[in-house]
């Protein structure tokens, strides 16, 4: 038998080992050589799911129950298949807003709410403090168990009564574990290696002990596992465990499973190993399977051992929770025992440590700093070194919780199974479920609704489960469970509202979730949410898509000064540690630490982050407001601006919506769109060969003038050559201009035409008059048919004339010199007049014919190489004769001449004829 | 199979895991017979979780050699 | 003696232009299109050519482009000369290898001093 020394020295020493675990983890980090960094570590350190519940309890339970135990276990393996999304999403976004705690994480998500934050925080107290005296019980009973062998060996298995000095005992080393390894510094990113270091030593600890107890038990005590399982097959009151689905039927199994599923990523323990203690994202991957396999291997002897315990003791010889000890001990294998008892130790440790640190953070960050920073009496905000106060306040906290917690195993822990108390952690901790996952995953839910739902599933959870586990402990009348409270049958407690038939459990959860999912999803869609619940909910839901915080910048529009801010930082995390975040920031920008003297809004959104780290999201946002000067209290314009912008955008989505019918008109408008392009274009190129057309002239003028002017001694000749080049090219020059101008005018509609009833033949004699010389010096013949008599047409004379001679000009210009023919006829034609002039030039192609009449489109001339003219003179021929209702063209083909005919029509009320020359 | 990403995989093995561990297929391995000296229902129960954690690893070690999750 | 080609299809232009370079000492050839240019080169590369952008045909770019492509017509410099005034135009022209950039209407001494400028005085 293990002597008291020998138990207590073994219990110590190992205390004493996690301690230097502890320590030597603690240095290495500090070093910059962490040990935590490790998929397998961090596997490990999750183990810590695994309690003194699970050491001790799950062989109780299996002992009543079979199966029962697993649901506890698969839940946890079903999560782990949807890590790589849900719980890789969670990290994301707590490392992005360095989220220090389950209730910061529900507070930043639902608009930095230091109310959800606090609501929280106390429900995870009232939650947890049940659970931490679980481990007490565990860890106390199971020393005592030790103690008391020899009373056990006479039959009768007998409490002592320093059953319960030794819980505060524990409780004691537990604290100062908790404080020394939880609360050594405060950081930015609230990781404790040193901690994590020895949760994961722990936990493998436990898995080793317990495999040992399980193949003692199997294969020393019995002849292996068909031995056992054949011996308990004989007997009838063991065999129904092979078959029944534990105590509380299918029913309770699926709530099981469906508990532990919230449990194992929600629970403040969990939530801390997981997500606050993570390293690195990939290590999720390997853990997702690694901790399954742990749950596996440690389950693995869970029913050999219960059947061992049923098979050895007579029922209520020994309770079926203390069989891990019991069987060794009567089997007279101490060594065995003690390491049952060190495995059920570690559980219980590694347990009580990491959920009093989770809840110290969210006691002090949640609960306590936004408290004492409301309190303008303490003029927080202006002290100097808040690090000693934070450091303080979580201590305390930690005192507090293992106060609870000792006293709740003191006064209630004593009626209960182990079991029954930790299912009612479970239960509780899946009220956090919907707030949290819908939060992620639906940007509606607004910070009402989370509240909302959160109070209800927490009042629900409250009648149904805490309330009459309450009663049962005979602190409150028992009528109230049994009768309903007054009497009312339909409040009854485990049958609320008349549902009857589901275990308690399954009614408090379908209960508690009714409530829960029910307001969260209706006051989310009630209620509207504020700017920046919308900012932080887009943030959340969206984390993988945007890589980097950078939007939240912008929400910083005041200023306030470097200095300002590494003050505010070095009062919470110390000035050693802000210097280096500082410098750091600097470094990753390129910036020089001392040239820092305003900060910009990137850097104010990192100091924010940085005592998001050490006091909350909700608290960090108070201290950087505190110092951030001019337009703080403009925040709210800003969000209002913003929120303005996310009405805009949330339209444009319901445009995008109506997409099909927008969808011809958008391609209209990119029709419309190319037109105007190709008219602006047009334009463009327009003014450019305006701008070429009168350069050119000028060029030549300006050139002339000069070596005029520079050279007096020219000959007469030559004098004379380049005035005549000099008046040439002014006479070009005025009549582009004219061209030009015109043009303009007849496009703008603000041409003053002189209609009137015209003699077509008369104004053609005239012109050929006007052109004759140019005939002459291009030795080109011109032959007139006119008819004798025409009726007039309807035009302006002088614009009319301007047509035909350009056209005359235009035929002398291309007809060869010398055997060149020009023609001009008249014919009368249906409705008016059809002049043609046509000449025996080079031709147009067919393809060029449609563009002779536009803006600056010249066919290149074969003989002379250059086309002559403007560009313009046709152009405008056109858009004469299509002003007085006719139309013109031309009819060629390359190398037999060219035709150009226009059509005018007759004045209204034809004019008797008139005499023509 | 080439086109189907971690994610694809990980629905169709929740859907199965979540099928292994119902009550109408725990129902049909609840008999009193030992096999292999084993309880049926235990070595089901244990087959199952077994198989299920294999299946987890040989996804997750997918995602670890190099395939991303959405980004 | 120096020699300068000038390749425009305005006659004026070219009139004007074969007085100031004859005038400067320099030889002088004409052409009024990038074809008769290139004959001009191929017969004989000159120091310098005056080369006008818009031409029928061949443009003044894609005549400075020929003219670049070809190592033996290195050492020639290239004087762009152009109505176009807009800034793209100027940076094509020196990116398309011109050594200068003129744009009309020109001062007559002060393209004479360019073109001293680039090939030195034309007695030498």
């Amino acid at each position: 038998m293990p002597a008291t020394s020998l138990v207590i020295a073994v219990a110590f020493g190992y205390l004493c080992l996690l301690f230097a675990i502890a320590y030597w983890a603690d240095k290495r980090s500090d070093a910059g050589r962490s040990v935590v960094s490790s998929p397998y570590v961090y596997a490990l350190s999750i183990a810590v799911y695994c309690t003194a519940w699970t050491f001790y309890g799950s062989v109780g339970q299996a002992a009543i129950g079979g199966i029962d135990f697993l649901p506890i276990y698969i839940g946890p393996t079903l999560v782990a298949i949807l890590w790589w999304h849900l719980t890789r999403k969670i990290l994301r976004i707590s490392k992005t807003d360095r989220i220090t705690s389950i209730a910061d994480f529900v507070a930043s998500r639902y608009g930095k709410s230091q109310l959800l934050g606090g609501f929280i925080t106390i429900a995870a107290v009232i939650v947890v403090t049940p659970y931490i005296a679980l481990q007490l019980k565990g860890v106390s009973a199971s020393f005592n168990l030790l103690l008391a062998a020899p009373a056990f060996h006479d039959g009768n298995f007998v409490q002592p009564s320093a059953f319960r000095d030794t819980a505060l005992w524990v409780a004691v080393l537990m604290a100062v574990f908790s404080m020394l390894y939880g609360t050594r510094h405060i950081d930015a990113t609230e990781r404790h290696e040193g901690m994590v270091a020895a949760i994961a030593f722990e936990s493998l600890v436990k898995l080793l002990a317990f495999l040992t107890v399980g193949v003692f038990v199997t294969f020393v005590v019995f002849g292996g596992v068909g031995d056992l399982f054949a011996q308990a097959a004989e007997r009838p009151d063991i065999a129904p465990l092979f078959t029944t689905v534990g105590t509380r039927g299918y029913g309770g199994w699926v709530t099981l499973v469906l508990l532990s599923m919230a449990a194992v990523l929600f629970l403040p323990r969990q939530f801390q190993v997981i997500v606050v203690e993570n390293v690195d994202e990939r290590h999720l991957a390997k853990a997702a399977w690694l901790f399954p396999l742990y749950l596996f291997a440690i389950n693995l002897f869970v029913l050999p051992i219960a059947i061992a315990g049923r098979l050895l003791f007579t029922p209520d010889a020994v309770e079926a929770d203390a069989f891990m000890l019991a069987i060794p001990l009567a089997a007279d294998a101490g060594v065995i025992a003690v390491v049952a008892f060190i495995g059920g130790l570690s559980a219980a440790t590694g347990m009580v440590i990491v959920e009093t640190i989770a809840l110290s953070t969210m006691v002090c960050n949640e609960l306590v700093m936004p408290i004492l920073l409301r309190l303008a009496w303490l003029r927080l905000a202006e002290r100097g070194d808040l690090t000693r106060l934070l450091i303080a306040i979580r201590r305390g906290s930690i005192v507090m919780l293992m106060s609870l917690g000792y006293l709740y195993f003191y006064f209630i822990g004593g009626s209960y199974a182990l079991v029954s108390i930790g299912l009612l952690s479970f239960a509780a901790v899946a009220q956090f479920a919907p707030a949290i996952v819908g939060g992620i995953y639906w940007k509606g839910g607004t910070r009402s609704g989370a509240l909302a739902g959160l109070a209800g599933g927490f009042l629900v959870w409250l009648y149904t489960l805490l309330l009459p586990s309450l009663a049962r402990s005979g602190w409150l009348p028992i009528e109230f469970v049994d009768e309903g409270p007054w009497g009312i049958a339909l409040l009854k407690p485990y049958a609320l509202f008349g549902l009857a038939g589901l275990d308690n459990l399954s009614h408090a959860l379908f209960w508690s979730m009714v409530a829960n999912i029910g307001l969260y999803l209706g006051v989310s869609l009630v209620t509207r949410q504020s700017a920046i619940e919308r900012i932080q909910a887009t943030r959340f839901v969206e984390v993988f898509q945007h890589a980097q915080a950078g939007s939240r910048a912008q929400l910083w529009p005041g200023s306030a000064s470097y200095h300002d801010l590494y003050e505010l930082v070095a009062r919470f995390i110390g000035k050693r540690r802000a210097e280096q975040s500082f410098a750091a920031y600097a470094a990753s920008r390129n910036l020089a630490l001392g040239k820092l003297s305003h900060a910009d809004a990137d850097l104010m959104h990192y100091t924010e982050r940085l005592l998001a780290g050490a006091i909350g999201a909700a608290s960090a946002r108070v201290m950087v407001a505190s110092v951030v000067k001019g337009k703080n209290v403009g925040i709210d314009e800003v969000l209002q601006i913003l929120d303005e912008a996310s009405q805009v955008i949330e339209y444009s989505r319901q445009l995008e919506q109506k997409s099909r019918e927008l969808e011809a008109a958008s391609s209209e408008l990119r029709a419309a769109n190319i037109r105007l392009r190709e008219i602006d274009r047009l334009k463009d190129e327009f003014i450019t060969t305006v701008t070429h057309e009168l350069r050119t002239p000028l060029t030549s003028i300006r050139s002339f003038s000069e070596i005029l002017f520079d050279n007096p001694g020219l000959s007469v000749e030559r004098r004379r050559e380049f005035l005549d080049i000099i008046i040439k090219e002014s006479e070009r020059l005025t009549r582009l201009i004219n061209q030009v101008l015109d043009l303009a005018r007849i496009e703008a509609g603000r041409f003053d035409w002189q209609m009137e009833a015209v003699d077509l033949p008369a104004l053609a004699r005239e012109a050929v008059l006007a052109t004759s010389q140019l005939f002459k010096d291009r030795e080109v013949a011109l032959e007139l048919d006119l008819p004798r008599e025409l009726p007039p047409v309807h035009a302006d004379r002088d614009q009319l004339m301007q047509v035909v001679i350009n056209l005359l000009s235009n035929a002398s210009k291309f007809s060869p010199r010398g055997t060149g023919r020009v023609t001009v006829r008249m014919i009368a034609v249906p409705g008016g007049v059809e002049t043609r002039v046509s000449d025996n030039g080079p031709g147009i192609a067919r393809e060029n014919q449609a563009f002779v009449f536009e803006k600056f489109r010249q066919v290149s001339d074969a003989v002379s190489g250059k086309p002559q003219g403007s560009g313009l003179g046709l152009a405008i021929c056109r858009r004469i004769v299509e002003h007085f209702g006719g139309r013109i063209w031309v009819e060629s083909e390359l190398g037999k001449g060219a035709v150009f005919a226009f059509f005018v029509p007759f004045a209204e009320a034809p004019a008797p004829a008139v005499a023509t020359v | 199979m080439h086109e189907l990403g971690s994610g694809d995989r990980f629905v169709a093995l929740l859907f199965f895991a979540v099928l292994a561990v119902s009550p109408p297929l725990l129902s049909i391995f609840s008999a009193p017979e030992l096999v292999l000296g084993i309880p049926v229902l235990y070595l089901y129960l244990f087959g199952a979780w077994a198989a299920l954690i294999a299946l987890l690893a040989r996804i997750s070690r997918r995602i670890e050699r190099g395939e991303r999750g959405p980004d | 003696m120096k020699s300068v080609l000038v390749v425009d299809d305005e006659p004026n232009i070219v009139l004007s232009l074969e007085f100031l370079m004859k005038q400067a000492g320099y030889e002088v050839r004409v052409a009024r299109d990038g074809d008769a240019a290139l004959a001009a080169f191929r017969d004989r590369a000159p120091d310098l050519v005056l080369l006008d952008v818009m031409m029928p045909g061949k443009s003044g770019y894609e005549l400075c482009q020929t003219i670049r492509a070809n190592p033996a017509w290195d050492r020639t410099k290239v004087v762009m000369l152009t109505a176009k005034i807009r800034e793209v135009e100027r940076e094509k022209g020196i990116a398309l290898g011109a050594d200068e950039y003129v744009t009309k209407p020109f001062s007559t001494r002060e393209l004479v001093d360019t073109v001293r400028r680039l090939v030195g005085d034309g007695d030498c």
